[in-house]
């Protein structure tokens, strides 16, 4: 079993080797092998199936471009997911903030996984009230209570600590109360 | 803002972005897309510099080393 795993290694590290060297076949391989999760990490920031399908494009496009600077030895999902981050990053900043809800996202508020305890209205006015707070704000509180991913690969993903993730949900979650308070709603 | 109110708009948080699908994947196949961005990215083919003013040039150091043929040793030394 040691040796079976230790060739799969050997062939995973050969590949990202020849990757870095610009293998175009290596390349297609690890997108083949990561794009499923890509996307699935880029659609959990961003919430729109179209979007998070363009951004996987320009993600692997980024891989593609920086594979000089890729460390075999840090994995490569690890490296993707970060990339990934930050392209979701850069496109909840480009875009204009009257788009504020997509249909997309109106229509899983319908979903039957909601809690009953908190009214549509203000499901709907919570969703309104987040899609306003800074993207930076916005994703960590997504990837750590929405989607509760642990602290430490949303920090990982965000290139900073597991205190500065903790500090970003918390302030995200206290200027989302201020603003449902200002809008008279109570959570 | 207490634990307990934190708590209560995490859950309020959720019941409005419910999580995505874990299971979720791209609508089609974005390898083809992926290349295209690359070719975009690739650089263009080196221009000829070759432009009008290089062209006028020769063409009238042509006309004048053929109406004036002694004047070639002059244009090579030059040259």
């Amino acid at each position: 079993m040691g040796d079976g795993s230790s060739g799969v290694l050997s062939q995973e590290i050969d590949l990202l080797e020849q990757f870095r060297s610009g293998d175009a076949d290596a390349f297609e391989t690890l997108f083949r092998t990561h794009q499923r999760s890509v996307y699935g990490w880029v659609l959990r920031i961003v919430r729109n199936t179209t979007a998070a399908e363009d951004i996987t494009v320009e993600v692997f496009w980024r891989i593609y471009k920086a594979r000089a600077r890729f460390e075999a030895r840090r994995g490569f999902e690890p490296w993707a997911r970060r990339i990934a981050t930050h392209a979701a990053l850069d496109w909840l900043r480009a875009r204009r903030p009257e788009n504020e809800l997509t249909a997309e996202l109106m229509a899983t508020q319908g979903a039957t996984g909601a809690d009953p305890a908190v009214t549509a209205e203000l499901r709907a006015k919570t969703a309104q009230a987040f899609e306003r707070l800074p993207p930076q704000l916005r994703v960590a509180a997504l990837l750590a209570v929405v989607e509760e991913q642990p602290h430490k690969e949303v920090a990982d993903a965000l290139g900073i600590s597991v205190t500065a993730v903790k500090l970003r949900v918390f302030r995200a979650i206290r200027l989302l109360r201020k603003d449902l308070e200002r809008q008279g709603m109570k959570p | 803002m207490s634990g307990h109110d934190e708590e209560r708009m995490k859950q309020a948080l959720r019941a409005a972005l419910p999580p995505v699908e874990a299971d979720a994947e791209p609508g089609r196949d974005l390898w083809p897309a992926v290349l295209l961005r690359l070719d975009e990215e690739r650089p263009a083919p080196a221009r000829s510099r070759w432009v009008w003013f290089d062209g006028a040039l020769l063409a009238g150091l042509a006309i004048l080393a053929v109406a004036f043929p002694a004047s070639i040793p002059l244009l090579v030394y030059y040259l």
